[in-house]
């Protein structure tokens, strides 16, 4: 029914090695494999962004991507960019904006957001909506998302350069 | 009424009630911490996976697992017959909706299949992806039945009926009347009348349904972790059904991926998960995946209304005539049921305005589809839609401008306590300050000067406004008196730990609403305390006082005027301490910021955490006989009134592209008066998200259905639901006319954006298509459907004849009623 794969790869700055089902997806890796839980399901279709992750920098859909074609991916989940502050910013002013309600879609619009920031940092917000138009969230209506991040934006532009 | 809640108040200490405090519960959730039911792995745990009807209507001849059950990782597979001698069925009635009526439902049917979807045998594998694999080993033998599908011929003697026991496919009917409706309309100076349709939704939770239950054969208790809007309703369905104590049922309900209505019903399948947990002796979790969420997840607001309404010469409303159908799937869901939804449209129609004479006629029907119930705003998106497009109707029928016809009819501010027509009793409300801000707010003239500029270059742009009631705070009136065990009241514990901190415990629910944080706030002022040093637990039936939950806009209002109660009993208790420990009367003394200081001068005599660890270690110091009770519990429900009506009114600003139909979302405001604001920063995004909710129905989402009864939607590829980039920005304000019922005076929030924005969009979009004199009524308004009415494109099955509209002058003619001249009358098919 199914081949096992052994792979070996970088989770969150660390080596992982497992032998996976080809079937297996990236999210369903995170999550039953190793624990990671913040990465989470919601069609399993590709559409409503709740299990982005980055995968070598770039943000992907995990339930898209079958843990079998990682090995020497580097990987990174709401958990590891939690640990490393990269976001520390983006997360508070989505505390303070209150720009998450339940909580569900928030690690994959986090990480979308930022894949964002990275690319352009002074978006408008036409143009944040467009790049968050991936992922769902039925409770804020949006509205709050758009202006946490518009927030961040202005704060990290206000900030003098390195 | 307590000065802890003047809200001029917001600069001393402790004063947290109207202030926007960020969420506690947020800082784990925006870390990947948060923890939902899928989240939790038990030892011994295993995973069920459904087989679901392929067919809207079936009779089961045969199940055959023995291939399943050869799957690798396969343990058992149950059928209906199966687990029936280890549940009791239900049957979801209302007796106070009289004459409803509906059939014995089991966790898993037992001779048919009613639905496409609806789950069939369970097949309990050790992991969901082996169970999966297995279900497609389940051997079924059908024999197809003659679906029900369309509700508008479920009623005639042609129609197969579902459930033979009950005679015909009628679950309830109800008709609302007051005044002379017939005499008001034949004396009318302007009827106008339409068709409405409001198509099937889902809710769309985005975590889905997840359920994982334990139990102990030692101890004989179930354990539930559950995705539940109401944890001790059902807790009492699991104990009832499979006959166990409440005692010996906990359910536990951590975080919750979104509910807006979706996760306070009893799904069978759900059930079914616990009885095979207890018939396995080990853990068993049921996580839906997303196409058995659009199949068996609550649908809702499939009607059909015909409506009319008389005008007199002055552009006064004097009647309204609505005649509802709805089609509610093979069951009413229990135990709420799922005739309420109309009740609540039969309720709630004509809800703002001052006019006498109502006749409005509800008729649910059973049919194969998927069950129907309380979705966010329960029929007031239904009424609200109906009542609105008759009002812009009328207003264009006598010549009036929309505001000013809303002015003209709207209940005056001062006018109140009064009734509507439809028995609704409202202690006050505010329409006429709603409306007066909300023309301010969008500069009303000014968008109209630039509707007019953009129409001479061809660009057609539209406002609609949509002025709401919404029924907030519900009584034992809404469920407790048709039998149904579902609390009204609400309680809330709130103790004093050694180092001075707060703990609180309440009956309400957390989905994301912000309710932890509401009840911290509260609590944190009535104590006295620091916001922080203030932790509230929800969700566990045993550690939390009995109540109903989160739904019906019932936190604030309900549990939050409980947590009021207790932590002004807990200060008062603590004060009584205080005085004996300091040798003064307690009245002289006051808690603020988690010290104990005298009352006039503010001068602090102890730290709260100096009075907790004398009380628990050094109580041999105290005198004897003083009580010490540092944990005080309340509890809360209304009495006066049936509900605490909210109301509002919302504007929308968008853009009609007449070449492809398509509707361009421009702006949105939304004034609404949910008696006193707790957090304004919460409220808002709970008016913002329930408004983009609204709009999804109106523009996209729909559950669509073949002819022979099979669901045509299975992901979000084809049920398309709000993204960032298609909504607009959202302006929110308030008038705040808070409850006498309650010290707080707070109602609810959470459904006045969805119960106005699927109204507000129709008349824009209906607006916009004025130059064209056509209208649309169905929702949603998808492009297909603008072109349609635009005459641009045929109209297809199974689209009704939605921009039939007309307008008659029977006074005029001097006929009354059907026989009136027509003056008008738009048909495009």
């Amino acid at each position: 029914m199914s081949t096992a794969v052994d792979i070996c790869l970088t989770i969150n700055g660390e080596r992982v090695s497992r032998r996976v089902e080809a079937r297996r997806h990236l999210v369903d890796f995170l999550r039953l494999d190793l624990g990671f839980m913040g990465t989470r399901t919601g069609c399993e279709h590709g559409m409503c962004g709740a299990c982005t992750v980055r995968v070598n920098g770039k943000i992907v859909r995990g339930c898209l991507l079958l843990a079998a074609t990682l090995d020497g991916a580097d990987v990174e989940t709401i958990e590891g960019v939690s640990q490393s502050g990269e976001m520390r910013d983006l997360q508070d002013a989505f505390i303070a904006r209150n720009a998450c309600q339940c909580g569900y879609c928030t690690p994959g619009m986090l990480l979308t957001a930022a894949d964002l920031l990275s690319v352009n940092p002074r978006p408008t917000r036409a143009q944040i909506r467009e790049h968050l138009s991936g992922n769902y969230c039925r409770c804020t209506g949006y509205h709050a998302i758009i202006d946490a991040v518009e927030a961040t934006a202005a704060r990290r532009n206000a900030e003098p350069g390195p | 009424m307590s000065d802890i809640i003047d809200p001029k108040s917001v600069d001393r200490p402790n004063s947290y009630i109207g202030r926007s405090v960020p969420r506690p519960n947020a800082k784990t959730l925006v870390e990947g911490q948060g923890r939902y039911v899928d989240d939790i792995v038990l030892p011994r745990m295993v995973h069920v996976a459904f087989l679901r009807s392929p067919h809207a209507h079936a009779k089961i001849l045969a199940i055959d697992a023995t291939a399943a059950l050869l799957s690798p990782g396969v343990l058992r597979v149950f059928t209906g017959a199966d687990l029936s001698p280890h549940c009791e069925p239900w049957v979801a009635t209302l007796a106070h909706l009289k004459g409803m009526k509906s059939a014995p439902q089991h966790p898993l049917p037992l001779e048919r299949a009613t639905w496409v979807g609806e789950a069939l045998a369970a097949v309990v594998a050790d992991s969901r992806a082996a169970a999966e694999d297995a279900v497609a080993h389940v051997r079924v033998d059908y024999e197809p039945l003659p679906a029900v599908v369309d509700m508008e011929g479920a009623l005639l003697a042609t129609t197969p009926v579902i459930h033979a026991e009950l005679g015909d496919n009628l679950c309830f009917q109800r008709v609302n009347e007051a005044g002379q409706v017939e005499a008001a309309f034949a004396q009318a100076h302007k009827i106008v009348e339409a068709t409405f349709y409001s198509g099937r939704h889902t809710g769309l939770t985005i975590e889905p349904r997840s359920i994982l239950v334990d139990f102990n054969r030692a101890s004989g208790r179930l354990t539930v972790y559950h995705s539940t809007q109401a944890p001790h309703m059902m807790q009492g369905v699991f104990a009832k059904h499979m006959r166990l104590s409440e005692g010996d049922v906990r359910v536990i309900c951590g975080d919750v991926g979104g509910s807006y209505g979706i996760k306070v019903h009893v799904y069978p399948d759900e059930v079914a998960v616990a009885v095979i947990a207890k018939l396995m002796g080990r853990p068993v979790k049921f996580i839906a995946d997303r196409l058995e969420s659009f199949a068996s997840d609550i649908h809702a607001r499939d009607h059909r209304i015909r409506a009319r309404m008389a005008v007199d010469a002055a552009g006064r409303i004097t009647a309204i005539d609505v005649d509802d159908l709805t089609g509610i799937g093979p069951y009413s869901v229990y135990p709420r049921t799922s005739a309420v939804e109309a009740n609540q449209v039969v309720n709630l129609v004509g809800g703002p305005y001052d006019f006498a004479n109502l006749r409005a006629r509800t008729t649910v029907v059973f049919q194969n589809k998927t069950p129907t119930c309380q979705y966010r705003a329960v029929g007031h998106p239904i009424a609200t839609a109906v009542t609105e497009g008759l009002v812009d109707l009328a207003a264009e029928a006598v010549g009036l401008d929309p505001v000013d016809f809303r002015r003209r009819n709207l209940m005056k501010d001062g006018s109140y306590p009064r009734a509507s027509p439809a028995g609704m009793k409202f202690e006050g409300l505010s329409h006429e300050a709603s409306l007066a801000k909300l023309v301010s707010m969008m500069d009303y003239p000014a968008l109209r000067s630039e509707q007019q500029r953009l129409r001479q270059q061809g660009i057609y742009r539209g406002i609609g406004i949509a002025s709401f009631i919404e029924l907030t705070n519900p009584s034992p009136f809404m469920y407790g008196v048709g039998g149904a065990r579902i609390s009204a009241q609400d309680g809330c514990s709130v103790r004093i730990d050694p180092d001075g901190s707060v703990v609180a415990a309440s009956g309400v629910t957390e989905q994301g609403q912000g309710t932890e944080a509401i009840l911290r706030q509260i609590v944190a002022e009535a104590v006295g305390v620091a916001i922080a040093n203030v932790r509230v637990i929800t969700g566990d039936t045993l550690i939390t006082p009995y109540g109903g939950g989160t739904w019906a806009c019932r936190g604030a209002g309900i549990g939050g005027e409980a947590a009021l109660r207790a932590g002004l009993a807990l200060k008062q208790a603590a004060l009584q301490v205080a005085g004996a420990m300091l040798q003064t009367g307690g009245d002289a003394l006051d808690l603020v910021d988690g010290q104990i200081v005298e009352r006039r001068s503010g001068l602090a005599r102890m730290p709260l955490a100096e009075l907790a660890r004398i009380v628990y270690f050094r109580g041999d110091t105290l005198p004897p006989d003083l009580p010490r009770e540092l944990m005080q519990t309340r509890h809360f429900s209304t009495k006066e009134y049936p509900f605490a009506f909210t109301n509002g009114v919302q504007a929308c600003w968008l853009e009609v592209d007449v070449d492809t139909g398509a509707v361009r979302l421009l702006k949105h405001w939304c004034v609404e008066d949910c008696g006193r604001v707790i957090n304004p920063l919460l409220v808002d995004d709970q008016v913002r998200g329930g408004i983009v909710q609204g709009l999804g129905g109106a523009l996209f989402e729909h559950c669509i259905y073949s002819p022979e009864g099979q669901l045509l939607v299975g992901s979000m590829a084809d049920y398309l639901v709000p993204m960032a980039a298609e909504m607009p920005d959202i302006e929110v304000g308030h008038v705040e006319t808070p409850t006498k019922e309650s010290l707080l005076g707070a109602k609810g929030a959470g459904e006045a954006g969805t119960a106005g924005a699927p109204a507000a969009a129709m008349n824009a979009i209906n607006d916009a298509l004025r130059p064209f004199a056509v209208k649309v009524f169905a929702q949603p308004f998808t492009p297909e459907r603008i072109l349609a009415a635009l005459g641009k494109v045929p109209t297809r099955w199974p689209e009704p004849a939605q921009s039939a509209f007309r307008t008659t002058s029977p006074a005029k003619t001097g006929a009354a009623g059907a026989a009136g001249h027509h003056s008008r009358l738009f048909r495009r098919t």
